[in-house]
């Protein structure tokens, strides 16, 4: 058996709210899968589901074959869960919170030391700190260790990296790496579309649906039409004028550059540049440039909204 | 069981980690003995009155004389004017207007009946209620004393004062000591406050903090949980009860009729019982704001019908039937019983099997309910 998540048409609702519509996908042993999607996706219901925490309303939803609902007692033990919110005691000290989880996993730090080593290596210094006093980044990476400390097979992290500086992100991931060479399989979820290349397969959800679930390089390279980047000092008079041009098809500000996709196969960005240039926008540079994750994701975004 | 032995551990660990609670939880019955020992107290200290002496006889003097003789009661001011007095009475510058009408003392010697007044500001009843009967045992001396020398000068003959004489006699509570009557009360008190509020308040925490997320995914059952959580404040509870015992013991001079064995097990199944009612206000709140409020409006009824400032039996007939579901009325009772009457596990036994009928309604009911809640 080499599928370690199993969800087949998984819906919950919490009242009139639907949080996930018949969700279905797979996540491979030993693989680094990655949820991506804006907050009220779904996401943490999905996880929530999957730690055995909730009841879906329908469909089923197994980790390594066994029943989240019916053998939720066998799957606690094989399962490190980092819920969004920090949820490790305040008021012990770094120490002493790891040493609790390992216990009641029926396990100690020692036993499972090699496997936290690099993550808690680096909180060792800081051990006899309460957990309350840590920074951000040392918080994730306390509750990850505790998440890990009794050896899951299966690791379920929902955003954990929300709210943390970007070093400690990048650390973070890397960890996570390092982790996956163990042969753990895990799934995160993150609302950050840079993070998506870390991970070896992705699913983006929206709406409590999945619009895509592939590797990181095939959602970028899915991207519909020609993509430009069109840089301009005057940034937000230039996103004005584009969407009021005839050939739009979408306008996103990323970063300095504004990309730009139109509805004709092959455009000509002279008459581009000479439609920008008669309303105002003189400087403009356009060039062709290769779609990312987040364009891809606006785009399914857009169609689904359409959609709906 | 293992399992257990590491949530106790975790549990002590943050029990004695907070250095605002635990001083609390031990200076704690210390304070509520000695304050509420020594301040609830229906003893009547002094009352103060107005005289209003129409008469101005030696025999007046005498009973205004034994009025104040007796160190209840202050003479504040003398007059012969009845709105005068009345205003201070209105202002509440003196409990009571003492009025003596003219021709009493020699009413009196030719042994005819008279009567003086007694006004009394009765917007504390139970104050007023003590002038009542302080001042009317003042007055009944007064007149056993000087009924005789009417006999002998009068002509007449006097009144005369039944012969079956009435002498009570105070059981259990030969002095009357109030402090004897509320320290088992206020022992019930203090253990109900830490078993009601801190085991509930402690399992809202780890909802409030999401702690109970993290614990939900591990192998702990949910008994394990609830033990770790009713264990350690059920010990503390104890040690509370221990040191108040000590104190009302050596300190208050109470007597100890009953076994001390006794009060220690039924305490200890008291403790369970409203330790359950926490659990259970834990499963209908979410924040501990909101579990705090709850506890204290049970607990504020719960002691307020509990016989511990007014008797039971006072009570009209449905908030006597009331009690028989308060926990604490049953204990402060127990209490009372096993420590001022030396009652044993035969008299008490029924009441204990009530006590622990409760617990397992509650913990029933809680359990149910937590099921559903935490996943």
């Amino acid at each position: 058996m080499n599928n370690v998540v199993e969800i087949s048409e998984v819906s919950k609702s919490y009242e009139d709210v639907k949080a996930l519509k018949e969700i279905s996908f797979e996540v491979e042993k030993g693989e680094l899968f990655g949820l991506i999607g804006p907050d009220g996706a779904g996401k943490t219901t999905l996880f929530r589901i999957l730690t055995t925490l909730l009841v879906p309303d329908s469909g089923e939803a197994k980790v390594l074959g066994m029943d989240v609902v019916e053998n939720y007692r066998e799957i606690r033990p094989i399962l490190g869960y980092m819920p969004g919110r920090f949820s490790l005691y305040q008021d012990l000290s770094v120490e002493e919170n790891i040493r609790f989880f390992a216990s009641v996993f029926g396990t100690t730090l020692e036993e499972n030391y090699d496997l936290v080593k690099p993550i808690y290596q680096q909180l060792e210094p800081f051990k006899n700190r309460l957990a309350g006093a840590l920074s951000g980044g040392m918080k994730q990476k306390l509750a990850l260790s505790c998440a890990l400390i009794h050896k899951p097979e299966l690791l379920i992290l929902d955003e954990p990296t929300t709210g943390v500086d970007a070093v400690s992100r990048k650390e973070f991931w890397e960890m996570l790496h390092l982790l996956k060479h163990q042969g753990i399989t895990i799934l995160a979820s993150t609302p950050y579309m840079d993070e998506a290349d870390q991970c070896d397969r992705v699913a983006l959800m929206q709406n409590g649906k999945i619009l895509k679930i592939s590797t990181p390089d095939e959602v970028a390279q899915s991207f519909s039409s020609t993509l430009y980047g069109i840089r301009s000092k005057h940034r937000f008079q230039l996103i004005q004028v584009l969407r009021e041009y005839q050939y739009v098809k979408s306008v996103q500000p990323f970063g300095e550059s504004v990309h730009y996709a139109d509805h004709r196969n092959d455009p000509d960005t002279d008459d581009i540049l000479r439609y920008l240039s008669t309303h105002g926008v003189e400087d403009a540079e356009i060039k062709k440039i290769d779609s990312n994750i987040e364009d891809t994701f606006m785009e399914l975004m857009q169609q689904e909204e359409s959609h709906a | 069981m293992k399992t257990i032995q590491f949530i106790l551990q975790k549990e002590f660990l943050q029990i004695f980690r907070n250095r605002a609670m635990l001083p609390i939880l031990f200076v704690m019955p210390i304070v509520q003995l000695l304050v509420l020992s020594f301040a609830a107290t229906y003893e009547l200290k002094e009352a103060s009155f107005a005289l209003i002496d129409y008469d101005q006889s030696s025999l007046s003097r005498e009973l205004s004389a034994q009025f104040q003789a007796t160190g209840y009661f202050s003479l504040e001011h003398k007059t012969f004017d009845t709105d005068e007095a009345l205003e201070e009475l209105k202002a509440g510058n003196v409990n009571m207007v003492l009025t003596i009408p003219e021709n009493f003392s020699r009413d009196y010697s030719q042994g005819n009946s008279v009567s003086v007044q007694m006004l009394i500001d009765a917007v504390d009843g139970t104050k007023a209620g003590m002038i009542q009967s302080y001042g009317s045992s003042i007055i009944r001396d007064f007149n056993q004393n000087h009924i005789r020398e009417v006999q002998l000068i009068s002509s007449k003959k006097a009144p005369q004062l039944s012969r079956i004489e009435l002498i009570p006699v105070n059981w259990y509570n030969p002095d009357l000591d109030y402090i004897t009557y509320m320290v088992p009360g206020i022992l019930v008190v203090l253990v109900s406050m830490i078993g009601l509020f801190l085991s509930g308040m402690n399992i809202v925490r780890e909802q409030e903090i999401g702690t109970i997320e993290q614990l939900n995914v591990t192998p702990i059952k949910k008994s394990h949980f609830i033990t770790g959580k009713i264990v350690p404040f059920w010990i503390i509870g104890m040690v509370d009860l221990v040191i108040g015992l000590a104190l009302a013991r050596y300190g208050f001079n109470i007597p100890f009729l009953g076994s001390l064995t006794l009060i220690l097990i039924v305490s200890g199944i008291y403790l369970i019982v409203i330790q359950a009612l926490g659990l259970f206000i834990s499963t209908v709140t979410s924040t501990q704001q909101q579990a705090m409020f709850i506890a204290w409006f049970i607990m504020v009824v719960f002691i307020l019908m509990g016989g511990l400032f007014t008797p039971i039996e006072s009570m009209p007939v449905w908030a006597q039937d009331l009690t028989l579901a308060n926990p604490v009325a049953w204990f402060i009772k127990m209490m009372r019983m096993v420590l001022l009457k030396g009652a044993g596990w035969q008299e008490i036994q029924h009441m204990v099997f009530v006590l622990i009928g409760m617990g397992g309604l509650f913990y029933g009911v809680a359990i149910n309910r937590y099921k559903k809640t935490a996943g």
